[in-house]
């Protein structure tokens, strides 16, 4: 039986659906990401599960017991929120301590247990502080600290790292899956960055408009988009409007629509391509130094697609005539995707997944 | 007093602006208030000793401290309650009430205090209500609460207002997730991320009330040692052409209230920093 | 003495009254006490006061509620509290402009003391503001032998009323100014500055366009409370019908001599002036929020 699950959720406010059927489960112990454009829908699936909102209909269930009725305070839940809500006038001690004292906990089991979790996120000799004398990252460990003290049954996170510069969150998303894989609780945790949820999660939930996309591992999600949604919002892509001017698709209907990842496209001169045969004719428009590689944008047909050079490579300029082997498309056609290879390169037929 | 070293700006008026506003202050407001020092301060240490510490002049600054401290505590409540119920609560009518808050401030005191006279008096609709209880609202020390009551409710309202407003809604359900009820989150979260700006305003109330005079002298009924507030004593000897005991009266006042004003300036500014400290 | 209360984002506090969820607010049968006891507190303390007013200034009819305005004495007090508004408001109104730039446009040291000196009669008693006109002009005052030599009459006379007055409502204007103008900078003036446009121009143009809500917001309240001191004047009129009474003066003296049906019309007229300056106090909040200049423009809290 999965740990928590959801059938159904849905949720409007005033006529606009936040949560649109969303069901999903989530195994012991495991890191779920949650990942999608903002205003997705990700801080209301959260917040419902935390029972601070009242879905209109859907169930939720936690170890197979509805839990829809119970109130946020017995739920057990663990929140962290994405500006940390830390108590401004109480110092770390108190801040983690707030949810044992509400237990009734004995004064010294209190004591024990926050100074085990001030070690455990590296805050000892901080309790004394008060939040408005901490850093980001510090302010993060300590609401990390009070929502882990009452030893919660699920840990939720609303945008973790959202607050914080870009160069501790690095540090801190390592720092939070190491963390979370010693305590070994189940945690869904919401983000809008994927590169973050990759990083992070073992599975990754999609949301855009209040439906579920898609739920995999990040590597599934990659390789096999279910949805043209996910397969532009995953990895970067091109919009490729008439696939079948493309060489090697022809045999697409003409007008079908695809998304093409620059990892999917060779651009150069036929000598450096590794099937010339089954490349076609296109113009460089632009070019773009990238650091590690060039970026280049070309011209095929109608189409516009954008694919990586190596710097190794001999440089190529806005106007050049080249070559683009395109190896694999996402076809897109009635809110399906599927996968099509260039079918010089291999078996002609498409493989709908 | 201000020093004139300004940094470099290429905006013009500063010297005219600055002239401007330090004559205007010091002519209106500085040297008259200088003035009632400087007379106080002629009287000699002992003669004004003799006269703030004279027993009716006593009774009048007890009274005063006292009934104005009364007020302040029924508007902490009261005015808490109100500006709770306006930021938390939905109902008809709510922009009114919003407005009509603020009426004492705008309303002449001197109206106030014979339309509460009436009110309270033992004929009055309240009074009426009262005396049968054994109760004597006018005429009496309880009056004078309920006049500085009057005067002092915006001061508390305003003040707890926009710190409630500005209040973070995810600090309640933090301590909600963490299993605390309402009682709970009330008391141990959101009273004291309040207290601050109710102490300021309950001070402020104070400061007001301790000088207030128009709306008590009616109601008050201004019997020596009993109904008479300071103020009013002052008036007393200035009508007795005794300048001399009306200013060392003032001037015990006047430091109060300076002392007052200084504390809630403080008070308003620690509770911006920390509103504004994340 | 309270100007400088934090900025409101009033939206945010109404969405959240709106859709608090059942645990982030109290039971409704709680949440209606409150409600109730508030309302019946507010009740209690300002509404039936105003009803009062009302009730007694038309208790024995309208044709004696008229007839107490037309009184020859009630149109003096009248004349007399114009009179010293519309020299005490324009005078504080000038200051008050002349304070704000020079504090909110410069930098210079003491501005903090300036600011606490602007406070000061806030804190003082209105007893005692009139009080200290009496020691420098009244006949025994500083000025006082020199003043009757010279037949200048201050204390018992207009001027001592127009000096209490302007005393007491020194601060209105710029307290309601110094922090919407510190909130908005000099940039615009700067810039208005570098493209060669005269002081009066900037201020024309650029300054007076940004502030002219809490301008007459202050003006509002400045002259509310100029029409209707008691205290000070009280101290500083000698109480001459029909000479030196102004309009709650005036209404003191019928009421100590029990005509209260005419003290209460006369008072209805502060009554009203105190209606229009809490209705065009709402109209100047409402425009406010119209103009979507939230937070820094928001005007703190008005005495
Ligand atoms: N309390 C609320 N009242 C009205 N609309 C809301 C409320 N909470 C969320 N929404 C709306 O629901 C949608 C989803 O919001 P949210 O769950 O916060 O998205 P995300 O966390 O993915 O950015 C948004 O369009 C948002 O405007
Ligand atoms: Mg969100």
């Amino acid at each position: 039986m999965s740990h928590i699950e959801v059938r159904g959720l849905t949720k409007s406010f005033g006529g606009h659906l936040a949560a649109d059927g969303i069901s999903f489960a989530i195994g012991k112990g495991s890191l779920v990401g949650l990942l999608g454009p903002s205003g997705g829908g990700k801080t209301t699936v959260l917040r419902m599960l935390a029972g601070l909102e009242r879905p209109d209909s859907g169930d939720i269930t936690f170890e197979g017991v509805r839990v829809n009725d119970i109130p946020p305070q017995k739920r057990g839940i663990g929140l962290v929120f994405q500006n940390y809500a830390l108590f401004r006038h109480m110092n770390v001690f108190d801040n983690i301590a707030f949810g044992l004292t509400v237990q009734k906990r004995s004064k010294t089991y209190i004591r024990e247990r926050v100074g085990e979790l001030l070690e455990l996120t590296g805050l000892a000799g901080l309790a004394e502080r008060l939040p408005s004398q901490l850093s980001g990252g510090q302010r993060q460990r300590v609401a990390f600290a009070r929502a882990l003290a009452p030893q919660p049954q699920l840990l939720l996170l609303d945008e973790p790292f959202a607050a914080i510069d870009a160069k501790v969150r690095k540090e801190l998303r390592l720092w939070l899956r190491d963390m979370i894989d010693r305590v070994g609780i189940t945690t869904l945790f919401v983000t809008h960055d994927q590169e973050e949820a990759v990083e992070v999660a073992d599975e990754i939930m999609i949301v855009n408009r209040g439906r579920l996309e898609q739920k995999g591992s990040p590597e599934h999600i990659y390789g096999t988009p279910q949805t043209p949604f996910v397969a532009g919002f995953i990895g970067e892509s091109s919009r490729v409007e008439a696939v079948s001017e493309l060489h090697g698709f022809e045999h697409c209907h003409e007008g079908a629509k695809a998304i093409v990842r620059p990892e999917f496209i060779e651009i150069g001169s036929p000598r450096e391509l590794r099937l010339p045969s089954a490349s076609g004719q296109g113009i460089v428009k632009a070019v773009f130094f990238r650091g590690t590689h060039w970026q280049v944008e070309v011209e095929v047909g109608t189409n516009r697609l954008f694919g990586y050079r190596d710097l190794e490579q001999p440089a190529l300029h806005p106007g050049d005539a080249t070559h683009v082997l395109v190896h694999r498309a996402y076809l897109v056609s009635g809110g399906q995707v599927s996968v099509v290879e260039n079918r010089y390169k291999t078996d002609p037929m498409p493989v709908h997944i | 007093m201000p020093t004139w070293r300004k940094s470099r700006s290429v905006l013009p008026g500063f010297g005219l602006s600055m002239g401007y506003t330090l004559v205007y202050l010091s002519l209106l407001v500085l040297i008259p208030l200088a003035a009632l020092f400087i007379k106080a301060s002629g009287l000699g240490w002992a003669a004004f000793w003799q006269t703030v510490t004279d027993a009716r002049v006593v009774a009048a600054y007890k009274l005063s401290f006292g009934a104005s401290l009364a007020a302040a505590l029924v508007n902490g409540v009261f005015g808490f309650l109100v500006a709770w119920v306006l930021v938390r609560y939905t109902f008809p009518g709510k922009k009114l009430v919003d407005a009509i808050v603020d009426l004492p401030f705008a309303l002449p005191t001197a109206v106030a205090g014979i339309a509460l006279t009436t009110l309270y008096a033992q004929n009055g609709w309240i009074g009426k209500l009262l005396v049968p209880l054994g109760i004597k609202s006018a005429y009496s020390p309880l009056g004078i609460i309920i006049a500085l009551t009057f005067i002092g409710i915006p001061f508390v309202v305003r003040t707890v207002q926009p710190v409630l407003q500005e209040l973070d809604r995810e600090t309640e359900e933090a301590a909600v997730s963490l299993g605390a009820y309402r009682t709970r989150t009330f008391v141990k979260v959101l009273l004291p991320q309040v207290l601050p700006a109710l102490i300021t305003g309950m001070a402020m109330a104070f400061a007001r009330a301790i000088g207030e005079y128009g709306s008590v002298v009616f109601i008050s009924g201004n019997m020596p040692f009993k109904t008479e507030i300071a103020p009013l004593l002052i008036m007393t000897k200035l009508e007795q052409f005794d300048y001399a005991g009306a200013t060392a009266i003032a001037a015990v006042m006047l430091i109060v209230s300076f002392v007052l004003l200084l504390v809630t300036n403080v008070l308003q500014a620690r509770t911006q920093r920390k509103l504004l400290a994340g | 003495m309270a100007g400088a209360v934090p900025a409101v984002s009033a939206a945010r506090g109404q969405c959240a009254a709106v859709h608090a969820a059942d645990h982030l607010t109290e039971h409704a049968a709680v949440r209606w006490l409150l409600i109730g006891i508030a309302l019946l507190f507010l009740g209690l303390f300002l509404i039936l006061p105003l009803v009062t007013v009302f009730v007694e200034a038309f208790r024995k009819g309208a044709a004696l509620y008229f007839a107490a305005l037309r009184e020859k004495e009630a149109l003096a007090a009248i004349r007399l509290t114009l009179t010293t508004a519309a020299f005490a408001v324009p005078a504080n109104l000038i200051f008050g402009l002349a304070a704000a730039w020079a504090v909110s446009k410069f930098r210079f040291r003491g501005k903090q003391v300036l600011l606490t000196l602007i406070d000061l009669p806030f804190a003082v008693s209105p007893v005692i503001s009139g009080l200290v006109f009496v020691l420098l002009f009244g006949a025994r005052g500083w000025f006082g032998p020199w003043l009757s030599e010279h037949d200048v009459k201050i204390i018992f006379a207009l001027p001592g009323i127009v000096l209490a007055t302007v005393f007491v409502t020194f601060p209105f204007v710029a307290r309601e100014l110094i922090p919407l103008m510190q909130a908005q900078g000099v940039q615009e003036e700067e810039a208005a500055a570098t493209l060669g446009a005269s002081g009066w121009r900037i201020f024309w143009k650029v300054t007076l366009p940004n502030i002219k809500w809490g301008l007459l917001y202050g003006v509002i309240l400045c002259n509310a409370r100029a029409m209707g001191e008691f205290g000070a004047v009280s101290v500083v009129s000698g109480h001459v019908r029909g000479k030196t009474n102004t309009i709650p003066l005036h209404v003191q003296i019928l009421y100590n001599e029990y005509k209260f049906t005419a003290a209460f019309a006369v008072a209805s007229l502060l009554v009203l002036l105190a209606a229009v300056t809490l209705g065009v106090k709402s109209f100047i909040e409402w425009k406010h929020h119209q103009s979507a200049h939230t937070g820094a423009e928001e005007s703190g809290d008005p005495i």
